[in-house]
């Protein structure tokens, strides 16, 4: 393998505290921010709803992991692609989702949440390196 | 470039089929394995949106596992082909990545 | 051609560490080299080698370890995910002030950056979960 920094996509299609799913592969996506490769994050199906805004574990006593989500930004992870089909047939649009931004050297709080629709969703899934879906 | 999709769940039990059917590419592959084999059952309802998608993608279902659910060669939806683990291998070698569908 | 292999359930209760066996055995027969077994989410309870299984049932764990020594694979449990769920090499009971360990022959504990690494220095990444 050449040294080049690799295409990993971290596919996220579960929703969140009914399952663990999606707090471990936020863990495995924090702890590879520091392999400086290059990270995109996929949202779809019901994977949309691990960044709805407004999460409350407090009532079923778990872990409310959804603010982690924030912190992307500071780990350099700027690409979180959102399927719109999927936000569509759950009655979701961008505006339920929660705000995650990234600063560049010339810039603060720029969006990382990229909408796209489902052919070009499989596009950015057929130029990946490595898949990873949990 | 080609990408092999996994799909191990039945198609009557979530999005997983559906989804990867609709995220495949023209030359990608398609494996059912594990619960993911009996939407390749000749006459379900997933097996017609199967034998749609042969059009622009090839698919296969894992032999040990059509067998442990009681289908065969005659009980398979046409088109589907049969592999064993060391083509299952082959399949994942050939193509440039894998995608499971869990 | 070097497969990563990475294992997100435990034994018998879903086909996903079966399956991962098989391929990984069919992989070495085809005479691909495997970079590393990764056992994450509950995939970690592979490695305990306190399972007694009827003996007329297969031995997920044995397997694993067998497959393991035969082959002088790098099977790695996430050590996150061990925790959680009581998978403890002595090292780890030592640290954590428990009476005793349950890692198996062949496992090794390591942290998530095993993950990452594999998927950078295989061909091929191939996961098995539900």
């Amino acid at each position: 393998m050449s040294d080049e920094a690799r295409k990993f996509l971290y596919v996220n299609r579960k929703a969140p505290h009914g399952s663990i799913y999606a707090l471990e592969s936020l863990e495995v996506v924090l702890i590879g921010a520091a392999f400086e490769q290059d990270v995109s994050l996929a949202f779809l199906d019901d994977g949309v709803f691990q960044i709805v805004k407004g999460q409350d574990t407090k009532g079923i006593a778990t872990k409310n992991f959804s603010n982690t989500y924030r912190a992307l930004g500071d780990y350099d992870v700027r690409k979180l692609y959102v399927e719109q089909e999927s936000l569509d047939e759950r009655g979701l649009t961008v505006d339920d989702l929660m705000e995650l931004t990234h600063d560049t050297d010339d810039e603060d709080d720029l969006t990382s949440i990229i909408v796209v629709n489902r052919s070009e969703m499989a596009k950015i899934m057929s130029e990946q390196d490595v898949i990873l879906s949990f | 470039m080609s990408t092999l999709h996994t799909v191990n769940k039945s198609p009557f039990d979530g999005t997983s089929l559906t989804s990867c059917l609709a995220h495949c590419l023209p030359g990608d592959a398609v494996i059912l394995i594990e619960d993911g084999v009996v939407a390749a059952r000749k006459g379900t309802a997933a097996a017609t949106a199967i034998e749609a998608s042969l059009a622009q993608c090839k698919v296969y279902v894992l032999g040990p596992d059509a067998a442990a659910r009681g289908m065969n060669g005659e009980t398979l939806a046409t088109g589907v082909e049969t592999v064993d683990y060391g083509g299952f291998v082959e399949l994942a070698a050939t193509h440039d990545r894998t995608q499971s569908w869990l | 051609m070097k497969f990563a292999i990475v294992v997100n359930e435990g034994p018998y209760t879903h086909q996903a560490s079966d399956t991962a066996y098989q391929f990984t055995k069919a992989a070495l027969e085809a005479g691909h080299e495997i970079e590393r077994v990764f056992f994450y989410h509950d995939g970690v309870n592979n490695a305990t080698r306190l399972t007694v299984p009827p003996q007329d049932e297969r031995n997920v764990q044995r397997n694993w370890s067998e497959l393991g020594k035969a082959h002088g694979l790098d099977m790695v449990v996430c050590i996150a995910a061990a925790q959680r769920r009581g998978i403890l090499d002595e090292n780890e009971a030592k640290r954590q002030g428990k009476d005793a360990d349950n890692i198996a022959e062949g496992f090794r504990i390591s942290g998530l950056g095993q993950l990452i690494d594999a998927g950078i220095q295989a061909d091929r990444l191939v996961t098995f979960g539900d």
